[in-house]
């Protein structure tokens, strides 16, 4: 899930000065569980809006504001109130406010901040888990990503920093991603994987190649 | 590991003779005349000095330009560490070929502490490689003169390549693979973190006998009283013995700053001559690395009492 958090309500503000008119978008899925942007709180948006003096034309709440089929399918109704709008405040991750913007055309603001890729423990218990790096090699640790996990990205073992079996980095509050995946490989009796030198990983297509999958007939099965 | 010898620190250790090494901190200045001094007063006891490369993350003078100089205006080998905190693997590169066309013959090779760690926090850690890797890297360039990539390098580098590690590590066995595979990697030496309890050491050393590659242990005289406390208090899993606390403890209240400065001499020098006696007697250690920066001249006496 995408975990995200609401910037504070003065920088919201602070970029809402200009415009008068403003349509808010929710997200029915990450936001929803993450509480930023669900019902509740876009409706406890639109009163602060109204309270600063704005004009709310419309508040939605879209499923996944990230799928453009939904996102129009959701906004087909709104038509008049997208276009009387002078901006669209969404409260989405970054990508629905992208697809926002390339879908409705209208200026948008983001209302939340976009943490991480997270795995949810409890409401309010989030954890990053993976860093989408786009080569996954959670089979040679163990299911445990030291890319998220260890701050250096380590891909041999623990770095000098580690004390019993802490991280240097923030103080020693934090596990070492290492020591976790040396005892689960342990565990799994394949520490082979973890005896096998890592070879650098191949940043090349970073940045190079866009992020983006396009399945065309023929060629991707 | 490469039958060639390139430096006088190798032949020591190839010729297994104890061999000292000491460390040298370029800091945040443009003057380069603390750090040849130090290397002066150490001359003649150790081999080489290590010339740390942004300690803790601290923004200082380059560690190679620090031990070009040191070489050239003291005579003194340097070994010059490198870390993978702020080069991508072309900046390690290119500073590795700049070290050799300098005739830097020793480097270190480490994955350096986090950026936060310093004083420039807000930097973008690198880490585009590891220690082992960064090893694997310098290993291939010396011994195949090639690059990450397999291209040819015109008049290849002429290094020995070390590596870390922490004696003190808990839990130890995942550092201990790690030490493997720096070795597999080709590291020819191995420096450690400091340690100040012996049974550490021979512990340590004990475990690591089987690698059958020179491994200096790293030892801290402790200059005053404050300095110990701050090691004990701040440096994770390295813990100042008691007795060694206790007794620069009573020192620091000598009020004649002379003979307070003498009262921590004796009392570093019992400890650490011992220390390095007892290494040098009992195990088959290669020697020891001394960290004095700012406390140059107990080395002297370390060195003469341990013969």
């Amino acid at each position: 899930m995408i975990i995200t958090e609401q910037k504070p309500m003065e920088e919201v503000s602070g970029m809402l000065k200009p415009f008068k008119k403003i349509l808010i978008i929710g997200c029915g899925t990450c936001s929803t569980v993450c509480q930023t942007g669900g019902e509740d709180q876009v409706k406890q948006m639109t009163e602060n809006l109204k309270r600063d003096g704005k004009e709310v034309t419309a508040a939605v709440v879209v499923e996944t504001p990230c799928d453009a089929r939904i996102l129009r399918r959701d906004t087909k109704k709104l038509k008049r109130e997208i276009e009387s709008a002078d901006a669209i405040l969404a409260m989405t991750c970054g990508a629905g406010v992208q697809d926002i913007v390339e879908h409705l055309g209208k200026m948008t603001i983001p209302c939340l901040n976009t943490k991480f890729l997270g795995r949810i423990e409890r409401i309010g218990e989030f954890y990053e888990r993976c860093r989408a790096c786009g080569e996954c090699i959670l089979y040679e640790t163990g299911g445990i990503c030291p890319i998220v996990r260890c701050p250096k990205g380590m891909l041999n073992g623990p770095c000098g920093g580690m004390y019993d079996a802490k991280c240097e980095v923030g103080g020693y509050q934090r596990d070492c991603a290492w020591v976790i995946i040396y005892n689960r490989l342990k565990d799994l009796g394949m520490l082979d994987l973890y005896r096998t030198i890592k070879s650098p990983r191949d940043n090349s297509k970073l940045n190079v190649e866009p992020r983006e999958i396009i399945w065309m007939v023929g060629v991707n099965k | 590991m490469s039958g060639k010898e390139f430096s006088d620190f190798m032949s020591h250790l190839r010729a297994e003779k104890f061999t000292f090494t000491g460390e040298l901190e370029p800091e945040k200045t443009t003057d380069l005349t603390r750090v040849i001094d130090a290397a002066k007063k150490l001359k003649g006891y150790v081999v080489a000095c290590n010339v740390t490369d942004n300690p803790q993350s601290f923004g200082y003078v380059s560690s190679l330009a620090a031990s070009y100089v040191v070489q050239r205006d003291t005579g003194m080998e340097t070994i010059y560490q490198l870390t993978c905190r702020d080069r991508n693997r072309i900046a390690l590169f290119s500073d590795l070929l700049g070290a050799a066309a300098l005739g830097i013959r020793n480097v270190l090779a480490l994955t350096g502490d986090y950026t936060t760690l310093g004083d420039t926090p807000q930097a973008k850690p690198v880490f585009d490689l590891d220690s082992v890797q960064l090893i694997r890297m310098i290993r291939r360039a010396v011994d195949e003169g090639v690059d990450l990539n397999g291209k040819q390098i015109e008049n290849p580098p002429k290094f020995h390549v070390g590596g870390g590690v922490n004696p003190n590590s808990k839990p130890l066995e995942p550092e201990l693979v790690k030490l493997e595979k720096k070795i597999t990697a080709g590291a020819e030496f191995i420096q450690t973190q400091v340690v100040f309890e012996i049974e550490t050491a021979k512990r340590f050393l004990d475990e690591t006998r089987k690698y059958r590659v020179p491994i200096l242990i790293g030892i801290f005289p402790l200059k005053s009283y404050g300095v110990a406390e701050y090691f004990d208090k701040t440096v994770p899993g390295v813990r100042v013995p008691r007795e060694l606390l206790e007794a620069l403890s009573k020192a620091k209240d000598i009020k004649d700053k002379d003979k307070r400065r003498a009262e921590c001499k004796r009392i570093n020098l019992e400890y650490f001559a011992n220390f390095v006696k007892e290494i040098k007697k009992t195990t088959e250690a290669a020697g020891c690395h001394i960290m004095s920066v700012g406390y140059e001249e107990i080395v002297p006496d370390i060195v003469e009492a341990a013969k």
